[in-house]
């Protein structure tokens, strides 16, 4: 069968899959096309601030009157793009660092096992905090420490994905053609990983997004006035116990429904990659 | 026997807990700018800085400076937290029974109901109460905590009325009781206090259950799992045929058996409850260390702000340790094995 049938079948039976991707296309379409889609300036405020949903403004208006609807769809972009930035990082890192540790084995494995046990030694969302904090309050941190703390996950499965096809049959034929270890690492190695990796891409990105909005929620990365959903759940925490929920809901909502998104994409994508670990 | 394994498990440790103690001194180090201009303050001569910069002992080799380290680790000096001008280590020690309190309450309500959820699914795998617990985990790990929190806080106290004001530990009536263990619950019940008990657990309501919610998915998915394969297995097969009561065979025979790599999930578990108590604690204005790194944070105090992470580092290698025992008094094959 071939993967496109595959793919098809898979969707036809798990239609939570299929809501996914309607759901995932809706949220890029957000991120690319938002800001020249929202009714209002983002930043711009006005005189009417924390007026509930209504016809003009469909999610209310903030504590400087600025419309949130606007505000929460082209927070998409941003919130979306770092979570992306950070698995693009931990993709190619620890895609080669895992391969060449389950491959080469050795001192390479000892070294590379090391680190991840070392950064798996903290709790993650405590770590992410404590390396912004050291390296600096900046958006490109967030992503760095984003990635750092998603490394150990994709180093181990693309460890054992590679391990598994040390002893297979198309890697000795490489080798006894007279290709080099390198060579049979990137062109027969890798290839027969990556699909997995890329899976891995998508079961984490829901938890890389969380972690970005988590740090920005604390002070860390974004600055206000940008639009991003972490801090504008900040913002509108203050008026929640005075009843304004309008603030905090939306953008929360809006990241909620982001993560969710990605989860169920993860465990669909899941099933057509790789049919073995079908739950 | 046991001795040596417990002895064996400790030693398997202590690189891991070097690997903290060396990612938090590197931390210390790549402070932003240069350390001894920023303890300095802006207005200091060029002299002053170099002057404080020998007093750091910042000239010195990076070993150097890791051996410093070391010695105030071991003399237990984290520094002087700048915002309230109190010895970090104190000010940890303080405020660590807050967050344990609310952590630990978090894990017995996510283990209780999602070991309650991963059963009652697996009893009838692909009926609607399994989706319907399938969407509950998958929500529940979807939910941004300080989200969930905000959401209680509006519902519960906001609309309905039933929750105190989301403002700390206690509401401004009550007096926290005398200091036992530091965790209010049990030294309000040990002075005998039913009304700063009952104060005590209204607090703690929400942001337990926010922290509850959150960690649930993981050990129902994992519950789920185990039940499903130990259900098919000969020797449940062998009680069933046998004539046993079903209660019997799903409690006593397959849960606990069922129990055991829902343990290992544990530590998995408690990384998300640690990491997730910092944004919880920032909601409920909960004066635990979560909350004490953010303020600091936000102040551009970084002596704090290290030494949660390293507390937070510390305790966590110790809990990963503890599931590990247990697993292995649990579990005698472990033993066997090891």
């Amino acid at each position: 069968m071939s993967t496109l049938a595959h793919a098809r079948h898979v969707l036809a039976e798990n239609p939570v899959t299929a809501v996914a991707f309607c759901l995932f296309a809706l949220l890029v379409a957000a991120a690319i096309a938002g800001p020249s889609l929202v009714p209002y300036d983002p930043l711009a405020s006005s005189d009417r601030a924390l007026a509930p949903p209504s016809v003009q403004h469909w999610f209310g208006t903030d504590n400087l009157g600025r419309d949130v609807f606007s505000r929460v769809v082209v927070a998409a972009r941003l919130d979306l793009g770092m979570a992306f930035a950070a698995m693009a990082i931990v993709f190619a890192t620890g895609t080669v660092a895992g391969v060449a540790a389950g491959f080469l084995g050795g001192w390479t494995d000892r070294v590379i096992g090391r680190v991840t046990d070392t950064i798996m030694a903290f709790p993650l969302f405590v770590l992410a905090m404590g390396l912004v904090a050291a390296a600096g309050n900046t958006v490109a941190n967030v992503i760095w420490a984003t990635a750092i703390i998603n490394f150990p996950i994709y180093a181990r499965v693309a460890r054992t994905e590679a391990n598994i096809r040390r002893e297979a049959g198309f890697v000795e034929a490489a080798r006894l053609s007279g290709r080099g270890t390198l060579q049979v690492m990137i062109c027969e190695i890798l290839p027969n990983v990556l699909p997995i990796m890329m899976v891995q891409v998508s079961l984490t990105m829901g938890y890389a997004i969380l972690n970005t909005a988590g740090l920005s929620f604390i002070g860390l990365g974004i600055r206000p006035p940008t639009a991003e959903w972490g801090i504008m759940v900040a913002e509108g925490a203050g008026y929640i116990v005075s009843g304004e929920w309008w603030i905090a809901f939306f953008p929360g909502l809006a990241l909620m429904l982001a993560v969710f998104t990605f989860n169920l994409l993860g465990d669909g994508l899941r099933d057509i990659v790789d049919p073995r670990r079908r739950s | 026997m046991v001795l040596g394994l417990v002895a064996q498990r400790l030693a398997a440790a202590l690189p891991t807990l070097a690997g903290v103690v060396v990612v938090t001194f590197l931390l210390t180090r790549a402070l932003p700018g240069d350390p001894a201009a920023y303890f300095a303050g802006p207005a200091a001569t060029r002299e002053a800085v170099e002057e404080i910069r020998r007093t750091l002992g910042l000239d010195q080799p990076l070993w150097l400076q890791f051996l410093d380290y070391l010695g105030d680790l071991a003399r237990g000096d984290l520094g002087i937290s700048i915002t309230t001008g109190q010895p970090v280590l104190a000010d940890l020690a303080q405020r660590l029974p807050a967050s344990a309190e609310l952590t630990l309450l978090g894990l017995a309500i996510a283990a209780n109901f999602g070991v309650t959820m991963g059963v009652v699914a697996a009893l009838r795998p692909g009926s609607w109460v399994d989706h319907l617990c399938r969407m509950i985990a998958t929500a529940g790990v979807s939910l941004p905590t300080f989200f969930t929190g905000l959401l209680f806080v509006y519902v519960f106290y906001y609309v309905l009325g039933w929750a105190p004001a989301p403002l700390g530990r206690l509401d401004a009536f009550s007096s926290p009781p005398p200091h036992v263990t530091g965790f209010y619950l049990i030294d309000s019940a040990l002075a005998g206090d039913g009304e700063t008990f009952a104060a005590a657990a209204a607090q703690l309501a929400l942001p337990a259950l926010t922290l509850g919610i959150f960690a649930l998915a993981p050990i129902a998915r994992m519950t789920r799992g185990a039940m499903l394969a130990v259900m098919s297995s000969d020797f449940i097969r062998a009680a069933r045929a046998s004539g046993l009561a079903r209660r019997t065979l799903v409690l006593r025979y397959a849960l606990r058996n069922a129990l055991l790599p829902v343990v290992t999930t544990l530590g998995m578990v408690l990384s998300f409850l640690l990491g997730a108590n910092v944004l919880v604690e920032k909601v409920f204005a909960w004066p635990g260390i979560g909350s004490y790194a953010v303020e600091a944070l936000i102040a551009s105090d970084y002596a704090p702000v290290q030494g949660f992470v390293l507390t937070m580092g510390v305790l966590y290698v110790t809990l990963n340790l503890l599931i590990d025992l247990a697993y292995q008094a649990i579990d005698p094959r472990v033993r066997i094995e090891a």
